[in-house]
């Protein structure tokens, strides 16, 4: 890099000296230092934009700031944050943001690599399912929400119909509160798992050829093969495809808003949904605030693993940066 | 590997069958739907079998619905037309902003440069509201709220990270001796990233700019959050319509087709670019 830059350097400094002034390549070299920057500024700023939001969130986080009672309005530090902690709506809201975050992303785990497995060779019937698989994930996930609203209608919802056949009869699905965390959670698996599936298809397809062909002659049984071979090697393919997945599930808003808007009851009160509700509903900005800064610490958290697993695959993909 | 059995082949058919059943069956039921009438719909065992209608749709596109308590007017093609516009002029201007930025980022060993990357791919994972929340009592105070441009501005959170870590991947992949060379020849910086650099990434940047529509046009939150009525897309549009409209069935279905046919068509044109555009151009296939 530094050889090249040198050579064009010089080249440039070469055809300038037989154009015009001595102060042109000193103007010349400091725009070309300020480049990079100059071409990344103006997708900056619309950024920035963006990130004052961010710190006006974590201010309102601190205060009592309810929207029908202005005069309140005063700075609190953190007794939003320590009220939370006797609050059970609270509790509710982190441990059901939590199961549905684990069930989806299990499930959906499961079911990518188990459908990425019978796909595995490129053949023509495989290649054209697994695009087949793209529509799901490619359909917006609160129209999905809708059309599953509507196969699980009561009266005349398909899936009503089949389960009566057998044998459940008023099946309630979303607005029942036993079951209605395992509608949206269908729901989530079926835009969600192809999305696990293609990448670990792709990563599968990735693997190398040689200690498959080496386990084929010698013999050795399938099981052994999956659990030592082909699971250990796909491996960073699961975690960033499971991280990705933990960190957009655990802000799961579209499907549940949907569906069900929380409900029944506060079954579904995940975070987004709650804090939602707490701003437009009970206008309280403080404790929707605090929800919500709650909810980022633990993205936070959880996007740095991902990054730093995702910048392995990139590296391994495209040779080191 | 190679021996197959004829019974692991029947047991592998029969996975496809059920899992392409599955994933399949919801939109081959609501595209039935969306030609049925109310009366056909309610029918009890549902039936494969019935005389299709248009009329579900000919509501929809003269925006006329007639329910039991009268004619109500619905919105819905506004909906669409808005979905079309937010999401297309996001994407252009995300490419304007986006594609020198990546190509800043591929090129140049810079301060801040790594930093900055990673700041706007950070906005991929940070919990929409938290920003969202904020903007809308501050749109209110710039009078943004009923206006696309404060829409486009926000849909820049969505597309920008996906064009910029795309596209950057492209360049990288692309050999700098090529620039070189045509600079070398007395080309200027500009030229140079227009005629050579910008042509060679072509296909990233068709795949990063598709993806980023698809993603923009599926978005729900933002705009329930900070548009207004009649700025609305599709995904929050057919949610008022069913609230709005009730029981009519076949509409909703039809509103649900008409809404998500674009992008499903556009994955399907897109295929080939989808897995690399979904992992953020991590896995190379």
């Amino acid at each position: 890099m530094a050889l090249t830059d040198s050579v064009r350097s010089s080249m440039t400094t070469a055809t300038q000296h037989s154009q015009t002034a001595t102060r042109a390549p000193a103007r010349r070299r400091a725009l070309r230092q300020a480049l990079p920057y100059l071409l990344s500024l103006p997708a900056l700023l619309v950024c920035i934009g963006i990130l004052i939001p961010f710190f006006t969130a974590v201010y309102y986080s601190m205060m009592r700031f309810r929207l029908n009672l202005p005069m309140l309005k005063g700075f609190i530090w953190f007794d939003n944050y320590i009220s939370f902690l006797s609050d059970g709506a609270f509790w509710n809201t982190l441990s059901i943001s939590l199961i549905y975050a684990f069930v989806t992303v299990t499930g959906e785990l499961i079911l990518g690599l188990g459908i990425a497995l019978l796909l595995v060779r490129p053949t023509r019937l495989n290649n054209a399912v697994s695009i087949m698989l793209l529509l799901p994930l490619m359909t917006a996930p609160a129209l999905a929400a809708l059309m599953w609203k509507l196969m699980t209608n009561p009266n005349f919802g398909i899936l009503s119909y089949l389960v009566s056949l057998l044998g459940f009869e008023n099946f309630k699905w979303a607005s029942d509160p036993s079951t209605a965390l395992l509608t949206v959670v269908l729901v989530d698996i079926w835009v969600y798992t192809p999305f696990i599936m293609i990448l670990l298809l792709a990563g599968l397809r990735s693997l190398p050829k040689q200690p498959f062909e080496a386990a084929a002659l010698d013999g050795v049984p399938r099981s052994f093969v999956f659990f030592r071979i082909t699971l250990p090697m796909l491996m960073p393919y699961i975690i960033t495809a499971t991280l990705f997945r933990l960190l957009d599930s655990i802000q799961q808003f579209d499907i549940i808003y949907s569906m069900t808007q929380g409900g029944p009851g506060d079954r579904l009160m995940v975070f987004q949904v709650q804090s939602y509700l707490e701003f437009f509903q009970y206008t309280n900005v403080g404790r929707s605030a605090a929800l919500l800064i709650v909810l980022w610490a633990i993205t936070y958290a959880l996007s740095n693993l991902f990054i730093k697993h995702w910048l392995k695959l990139r590296e391994r993909a495209h040779g080191p940066a | 590997m190679n021996q197959i059995s004829t019974f692991e082949r029947i047991v592998r058919g029969l996975l496809i069958a059920l899992v392409l059943l599955f994933f399949l069956f919801p939109i081959f039921w609501i595209l039935l739907m969306s030609f049925q009438t109310n009366e056909q719909i309610l029918r009890i065992p549902p039936s494969l079998f019935f005389e299709p209608t248009l009329q579900n749709y000919v509501a929809l596109l003269t925006g006329r619905l007639q329910t039991a308590a009268g004619n109500l007017d619905i919105a819905f093609m506004r909906n669409l037309g808005n979905s079309l516009l937010l999401s297309t002029s996001s994407v252009l201007l995300a490419l304007a902003l986006g594609v020198p930025a990546a190509y800043a980022f591929a090129r140049y060993k810079f301060r801040l440069g790594e930093s900055i990357a990673f700041t706007l791919l950070s906005f991929r994972f940070a919990p929409p509201l938290l920003v969202l929340l904020p903007l809308s009592l501050f749109f209110r105070q710039l009078h943004l709220t009923d206006t696309y441009i404060g829409l486009i501005w926000v849909y820049q959170l969505i597309c920008l990270p996906l064009i910029l870590w795309i596209v950057r991947g492209y360049f990288e992949d692309i050999s700098p001796d090529i620039e070189h060379a045509y600079r070398i020849s007395g080309h200027g910086w500009w030229k140079t990233f227009r005629k050579i650099a910008i042509p060679l990434a072509r296909p990233g940047i068709a795949a990063a700019g598709l993806l980023a529509f698809i993603f923009a046009w599926n978005n729900f939150i933002f705009a329930l959050i900070l548009a207004s009525a009649s700025k609305q897309p599709v995904t929050v549009g057919a949610l008022a319509f069913v609230t709005a409209s009730g029981i009519q069935y076949g509409q909703i279905a039809a509103a649900i087709v008409l809404s998500v046919t674009p992008t499903l068509l556009l994955a399907l044109y897109a295929q080939r670019y989808l897995v690399e555009g979904l992992s953020l151009g991590a896995v190379k296939g």
